[in-house]
């Protein structure tokens, strides 16, 4: 199956293709490292801002990006108006459209969070940490069948 | 899904994590510029194996997975002018994230010898090392060289 779509995919669906991916992949980047910021950071403020700015400032342009180019070649493929008959698109789309849910309460908690630092806000972004581990496990199985395209 | 298309889905989650690894280090690269003091730098040093992780599971993976398929997919093989130039361009990545470790390890090591030391405030010296441009010039290099393999990905010149 992948190897037909790869065989037979049209050459101008390659640049929103790119885009996808490079959103994606900056995205998991950006989560990764606000993750390890937080978990790492034992209360220090520099970690904790770190974190959550590394979230906001490189996560959120790239999960637009993502998001944006995946709707692009959805649309390209001519598939906006039919059904959604395949696992790993429906993954995709739950992932990307849930998943955007679970990263705006992130932001929301670390920035309410950051807002009260130092004499609190800890336990919100101990929320965003568990919020951006979530965010990771989910973006794993994402481009498993991204990649695998199970029927 | 068939073992391949497994074998594909691990290839394309360790280009995640090897990418991902490049993100985490721009974002260290980024601030470490103002860690002036040895503790500053010490703290980042978790992050980074965390990087140092993400890099190597990526590299190792993207090479052993994405052999398996030059040799077990029909359609492409291992001297297909495309796949030469992604080995070639994985190599030089690799050459350059190398290069890029050794110079941001100087600033480590430093720092822990200043704590050793039991030098705790800012030092002039620390800070020219957490600030080399020769490490943002290398990891500049290997990031342009994974985008371009990236791109080499996707559009297969010549398959």
């Amino acid at each position: 199956m992948t190897e037909l779509l790869a065989t037979v995919r049209p050459d101008d669906w390659n640049f929103p293709l790119f885009l996808h991916v490079l959103g994606a992949t900056i995205l998991v980047g950006a989560t990764l490292t606000c993750a390890s910021a937080l978990a790492f950071a034992r209360g220090e403020v520099k970690l904790l801002r770190l974190g959550y700015f590394t979230l906001l400032a490189v996560g959120l342009p790239s999960y637009v990006l993502m998001w944006g180019a995946a709707h692009w070649i959805y649309s390209k493929e001519g598939l906006d108006d039919a059904p959604i008959d395949f696992t790993w698109v429906t993954i995709g789309f739950v992932v990307a459209e849930g998943g955007a849910l679970v990263f705006i309460a992130a932001l929301i908690t670390g920035g309410i969070g950051i807002r009260r630092l130092p004499s609190g806000g800890e336990g919100l972004l101990k929320a965003t940490l568990v919020l951006s581990l979530v965010l990771l496990a989910a973006f794993v199985v994402a481009v498993w069948a991204m990649a695998g395209k199970p029927d | 899904m068939s073992f391949d298309e497994w074998i594909l889905a691990l290839h394309v989650l360790s280009a995640f994590a090897y990418v991902a690894g490049i993100v985490l280090f721009w974002v260290l690269v980024v601030a470490v510029r103002r860690a002036d003091t040895p503790e500053e730098t010490i703290r980042m040093t978790p992050m980074a194996m965390v990087g140092n992780a993400a890099v190597g599971i990526g590299a190792g993976g993207t090479i052993l997975f994405g052999i398996w398929l030059a040799f077990s997919y029909g359609d492409y093989d291992i001297w297909d002018p495309w796949i030469i130039a992604a080995l070639v361009l994985w190599a030089i990545a690799g050459a350059f994230g190398q290069r890029t470790g050794v110079v941001y390890m100087a600033g480590a090591s430093k720092a822990r010898e200043l704590a050793d030391a039991g030098q705790s405030g800012p030092n002039a010296e620390l800070l020219a090392l957490n600030r080399s441009s020769q490490g943002v010039i290398f990891h500049a290099a290997s990031s342009i060289v994974v985008l371009i393999i990236v791109i080499v990905m996707i559009w297969k010149p010549g398959a």
